[in-house]
């Protein structure tokens, strides 16, 4: 199935991406998965197939087209890529660029976008911190201006691709507490002060590296400043929307999978002297996976067309990424019962898929706040 | 150099074949670009570009194919890889035999008049291997089957081409116009020397992703409609499908215990020895 919005040219980056996928990713998911890593050459990969810069503009070196587009790519790269990490870690510019692309000026565009997009240099995003996660507005690592730079202090943890960043977009604290007191700075690898202390093992994501940061008086130009101070809560509010559409995207491409591998799994297996298909209580599990499926995808790609209209469907995306999340919770644990005991075991899809799927609910806003958020744009 | 490369739609080799009334069941074939074809393609976009600077054109491809509306989108597959044009012959795929295809082509050839037929050595769906050699025998022009390198020799008036062969890889100076049919390794990152890309430039390997940019600038690419009256084409069929059936399930193996076990059956049981 495919999202109701998709025309021709939709169809088309599909069959482009699925290719770059079947070839660059799908031969090699299971080891990369398994040695938690994948080759960074990979992303000068995705960027010559023009994969890496969807949804950026032509003049930065990107390839064009909108949310639906990187939605459908990022989909086909899970579906015939079989590895969510992989993709996880491929697109983590894709929440580190917007703060960039919203509140930079011209110069720090221009510096920081166009080697990203040419697969040169990863980009990450690091805003949670050892301390706070949900609550954004409580963080507490800072910034003080010394002069040309600012000096931080503090750490970061659960950063995507922070192992090897070559560019992180840091969110700071420059002023007073709550919102207003938190800027966003653009921080280089390798700047004195910036370490990596700890690099993170997971339930799933395996092939994405995860990074625990610390920075230790680290000096940053104060050209690297992201608009101006007290800017960045709004700025990274603004392009959760986004992410969470895109999280909803992904849970709906690996349920997808997961289905896929069950149906062909029924089919194939024998038991009492029939496949597994043969059974209703399979063919209903089926059914009743594909119709969760089927919804989800129904909202998500609701959600995203609002989206490009320019409304802002703050609460729709909310109860999208919540719905998806579940649906994709519910078709993995499903699609391990119909694999039976090889589910179970690491060397197959579903079994890895499951514990991708345990991320979504957490990573990009967790269930409770997106509820929350919900019940306060509907004013109960 | 103007080149025009022939492309057909296949069914992915990858499903599994379904016969119904003693044909292909085709009804939920999901149809794509021939990978051969795709090949020519690709070669005959490094032919006609400097990779340096790709965006400049050198030459003019021009994709043909024979095939129902729907064969639109192979052609738009191709046109977004960075032809310049297409040309679609309306017909249905079981109205056409490798001959037809041939003549069909050989009147667009006379009609445009390329430097340069590309084709794909055959099409995965029959296998036949015939379109090409027919149809430089209907125009006369030299020809050379499976290239896996293609040179520009003698300023442009002259192709030389390695084809793979058992003893290796035979080198055939072809002057143009010709035909030149590839085969898979026509898309190794140095197969083609143009005279314009630097010759140590290596392309990645493989037919080339069209970027969402060349998807939507194939939108406004012209594609020719024509029908097969149109260029006098006499349909009629040379080889007629009497009806297709599967080749027989294969029996389970067995384990065998001794060479000389081995010998003896092969012997005495399969007769091929
Ligand atoms: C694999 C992975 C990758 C990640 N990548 C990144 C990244 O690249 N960059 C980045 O900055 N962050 C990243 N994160 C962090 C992620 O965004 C946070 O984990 C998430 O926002 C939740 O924050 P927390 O872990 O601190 O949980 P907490 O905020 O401590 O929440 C703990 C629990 O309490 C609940 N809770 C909290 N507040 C409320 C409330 N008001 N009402 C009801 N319940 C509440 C939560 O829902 C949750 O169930 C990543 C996380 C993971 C696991």
């Amino acid at each position: 199935m495919t999202y109701l919005f998709e025309t021709d040219e939709h169809q088309a980056l599909r069959r482009q991406a699925a290719r770059f996928a079947a070839t660059e990713i799908a031969p090699h998911a299971h080891a990369w998965e398994e040695a938690g890593e994948f080759p960074r050459q990979l992303y000068r990969r995705a960027a010559e197939a023009g994969l890496l810069g969807l949804g950026y503009p032509h003049q930065l070196g990107g390839g064009g087209g909108d949310l639906t587009h990187v939605l459908v790519a990022a989909e086909e790269m899970v579906t015939a890529g079989h590895s969510v990490g992989t993709v996880a870690g491929l697109g983590s510019h894709g929440i580190a660029l917007p703060p960039i692309l919203q509140l930079g000026t011209r110069e720090q565009k221009e510096r920081f976008v166009p080697p990203v997009l040419r697969g040169e240099r990863i980009a990450a995003l690091a805003v949670t911190e050892p301390g706070c996660g949900s609550d954004v507005a409580s963080l507490t690592t800072r910034a003080v201006r010394d002069g040309d730079s600012y000096v931080v202090t503090g750490s970061k943890t659960f950063i995507t691709s922070g192992c090897r960043a070559d560019l992180l977009t840091v969110a700071v604290r420059t002023g007073g507490p709550g919102h207003g007191g938190i800027s966003l700075l653009v921080i280089e690898g390798g700047t004195p002060g910036l370490h990596v202390s700890r690099r993170l093992d997971k339930t799933g994501w395996w092939a994405s590296d995860t990074a625990e940061l610390s920075f230790d008086g680290c000096r940053v130009p104060a050209a690297n400043l992201l608009g101006g101070e007290g800017m960045g809560f709004a700025a990274l509010m603004m392009n959760f929307v986004t992410e969470r559409i895109l999280l909803a995207g992904q849970c709906v491409a690996i349920a997808t999978l997961a289905h896929r591998e069950a149906v062909a799994y029924a089919q194939q297996r024998q038991a009492f002297g029939r496949p597994l298909c043969g059974f209703q209580v399979i063919r209903h599990k089926l059914a009743d996976m594909a119709s969760r499926l089927a919804a989800a995808r129904a909202l998500v790609g609701e959600v995203a067309v609002r989206h490009i209209r320019g409304e802002q469907p703050v609460a729709l995306a909310a109860m999208a990424k919540n719905t998806a999340t579940d649906m994709c919770s519910f078709v993995c644990d499903q699609a391990v019962q119909i694999h039976g005991g090889y589910g179970y075991m690491r060397q197959c899809l579903v079994e890895r898929l499951f514990r991708d799927a345990r991320l979504y609910p957490i990573g990009g806003g967790t269930r409770e706040i997106m509820n929350e958020i919900i019940a306060k744009l509907e004013g109960y | 150099m103007k080149i025009l490369v022939t492309v057909k739609r296949v069914p992915d080799p990858e499903q599994k074949i379904k016969l119904k009334d003693d044909r292909i069941d085709l009804s939920a074939a999901n149809w794509q670009l021939n990978q051969f074809d795709e090949y020519a393609v690709e070669a005959a976009l490094r032919l006609t570009e400097d990779a340096r600077n790709p965006a400049t054109r050198l030459g003019e491809v021009t994709v043909v194919s024979l095939g129902p509306a729907e064969v639109q989108q192979q052609l738009r597959a191709a046109l977004a890889m960075g032809a310049d044009k297409a040309v679609r012959v309306d017909s249905r795929d079981e109205d056409l035999d490798a001959d037809i295809v041939a003549r069909t082509v050989e009147k667009l050839v006379r009609r445009d008049s390329p430097d340069l037929v590309l084709m794909g050595k055959l099409a995965a769906d029959n296998e036949g291997n015939e379109v090409g050699q027919r149809l430089a025998g209907y125009l006369g022009w030299p020809q050379a089957t499976f290239a896996s390198i293609i040179e520009v020799v003698e300023g442009g008036k002259a192709l030389l081409v390695g084809r793979e062969v058992d003893a290796g890889v035979e080198m055939k100076k072809v002057r143009l116009p010709a035909v030149v049919t590839v085969d898979l390794r026509i898309v190794a990152p140095q197969a083609i020397k143009n005279g314009r890309t630097p010759p140590d430039h290596a392309y990645p390997e493989g037919p080339r992703y069209a970027s969402l940019k060349g998807i939507m600038a194939a939108k406004k690419k012209p594609i020719e409609e024509l029908t097969l009256a149109q260029l006098a084409i006499q349909p009629t069929l040379r080889v007629r499908t009497v009806s297709v059936r599967l080749p027989p399930p294969r029996k389970a193996g067995i384990k065998v215990s001794s060479v000389q076990e081995l010998v003896d059956k092969l012997h005495n049981e399969a007769k091929v020895i």
